[in-house]
């Protein structure tokens, strides 16, 4: 169970504007968020995973606290087992697609081995400028669950590919989860999408839940 | 060979003191740090004989400074290569860190975020991350730097006089050559310094040419 109650502001972009979510996920759930922009569904994730520091409120992971803000308790993103999928997939361009999985997985059969389920063991050896705006999201994808996280989190990571390879990588996202029984929390602001994806889904909007675990 | 010397020594030296300061100067958000980088900065528009100057004042044995470097430390500033080394890493440091500034801003911030959430500390996240993608900037701010040592004269006249095998570089030979109206060897050291100076901006050119294919 994961369970979190978040509250933050924006002081300096957006004075009006304060996060407020309590939400609790089940074990292996896999949820979605939707909103509009600037509702707050980006902000969510990052302080889930520690990239932000909420005003208030606590994170608790399967019985881990990673963030209590009355006991000044906040672990730090890499104290978190969390795999964070960015919308821009993030890659390190140093780095070949087998380096980027590595750099969470150092055991290389196993690192070829998340690569070979999402079919790119192949191009292996390949730098990410050399990779499609797919394939940069698969190698994303896996590299995130290749630390075996508690929590999978993904930020937008279909908006920017085309219609077509959309609903192919969101099957192979589906597919993941499915195979890893990860928690996953998938924010969009595509409904449909999430509606296809994830067996929950919680509307964002203002930075407040407007509906929550309404039946997909 | 005296100006190569100093070159080398001042670039490896100042590529050292530039990363860890031109970090600061780019991730702070302190508002006093513009004060500290303008400071930094200041050779870059401060005629160099009056650089020169106050660093001749400063590091004179009859000067508190001077006289506590040479009494502790038994370092002799004034009319020493070792003066040169540091009137010259003085004069250059703001190329050096104008390009590894430009370099750390430039790299997106989702790249350190991913590896801290992959598990990696600040430090580990510099080392693993920062640097391997600041190559081109490092090496933007050695060129400049180097070329900029070699053509350096004010400063390193002032502080180091021009005593032959000691502190004598190309660009006051070349002027003495002049004066002496001995052009022939004037030209030598002026090709010299043309050829040097070239051969760094293209090289600076090729890098930018070259990851500007990698990009795209």
């Amino acid at each position: 169970m994961t369970h979190f109650y978040l509250r933050k502001g924006r002081a300096n972009l957006d004075p009006g504007f304060t996060l407020e979510v309590e939400f609790a996920l089940l074990a292996g759930s896999f949820t979605g968020v939707v909103g509009p922009s600037g509702s707050g569904k980006s902000t969510l994730l990052r302080c889930l995973a520690g990239l932000e520091t909420p005003d208030d409120g606590f994170v608790e992971v399967q019985g881990q606290r990673w963030y209590h803000a009355q006991q000044r308790l906040s672990l730090p993103p890499q104290h978190r087992s969390v795999g964070f999928v960015f919308q821009d997939y993030a890659l390190f361009p140093h780095l070949t697609a087998l380096g980027n999985v590595q750099f969470a997985q150092k055991d290389r059969a196993k690192a070829l081995a998340w690569l070979d389920l999402v079919g790119l063991s192949n191009l292996a050896d390949r730098f990410p400028h050399q990779l499609s705006g797919g394939q940069k999201q698969r190698v994303a994808l896996v590299r995130a669950l290749a630390r075996e996280p508690k929590l999978w989190l993904l930020d937008e990571p279909l908006s920017a590919l085309d219609e077509d390879l959309r609903a192919e990588l969101g099957d192979q996202i589906l597919l993941l989860q499915k195979q890893t029984g990860v928690t996953a929390l998938l924010v969009s602001h595509s409904l449909a999408e999430v509606s296809r994806l994830c067996t929950e889904v919680l509307e964002l909007r203002a930075g407040h839940l407007v509906a929550d675990r309404y039946p997909v | 060979m005296l100006s190569l010397e100093l070159g080398l020594w001042v670039t490896a030296l100042l590529a050292v003191i530039g990363l860890p300061l031109a970090w600061w100067f780019a991730r702070s958000r302190r508002r006093w740090t513009v004060w500290v980088e303008s400071l930094f900065s200041l050779t870059l528009v401060l005629p160099p004989t009056v650089v020169g100057f106050y660093l001749l004042v400063l590091f004179s044995p009859f000067s508190p400074v001077g006289n506590f470097l040479e009494t502790v430390f038994g370092w002799k500033l004034v009319f020493t290569f070792s003066g040169l080394v540091v009137a010259s890493c003085v004069a250059g440091l703001p190329f050096m860190l104008t390009a590894l500034r430009t370099g750390f801003v430039a790299l997106p911030e989702s790249l350190l975020e991913a590896s801290w959430t992959l598990g990696k500390g600040r430090l580990s996240t510099y080392f693993l991350v920062v640097l391997p993608n600041l190559k081109s900037a490092l090496l933007a701010g050695a060129v400049t730097t180097f070329a900029h040592t070699l053509g350096e004269f004010g400063v390193v006249l002032m502080l180091g006089g021009s005593i032959p095998g000691v502190t004598k570089v190309v660009s006051i030979a070349l002027y003495e050559q002049v004066e002496a109206g001995n052009f022939a060897q004037a030209h030598v050291y002026a090709v010299v310094l043309l050829v040097l100076s070239y051969a760094g901006i293209f090289l600076l050119n090729s890098l930018e040419r070259r990851s500007r294919t990698v990009r795209r």
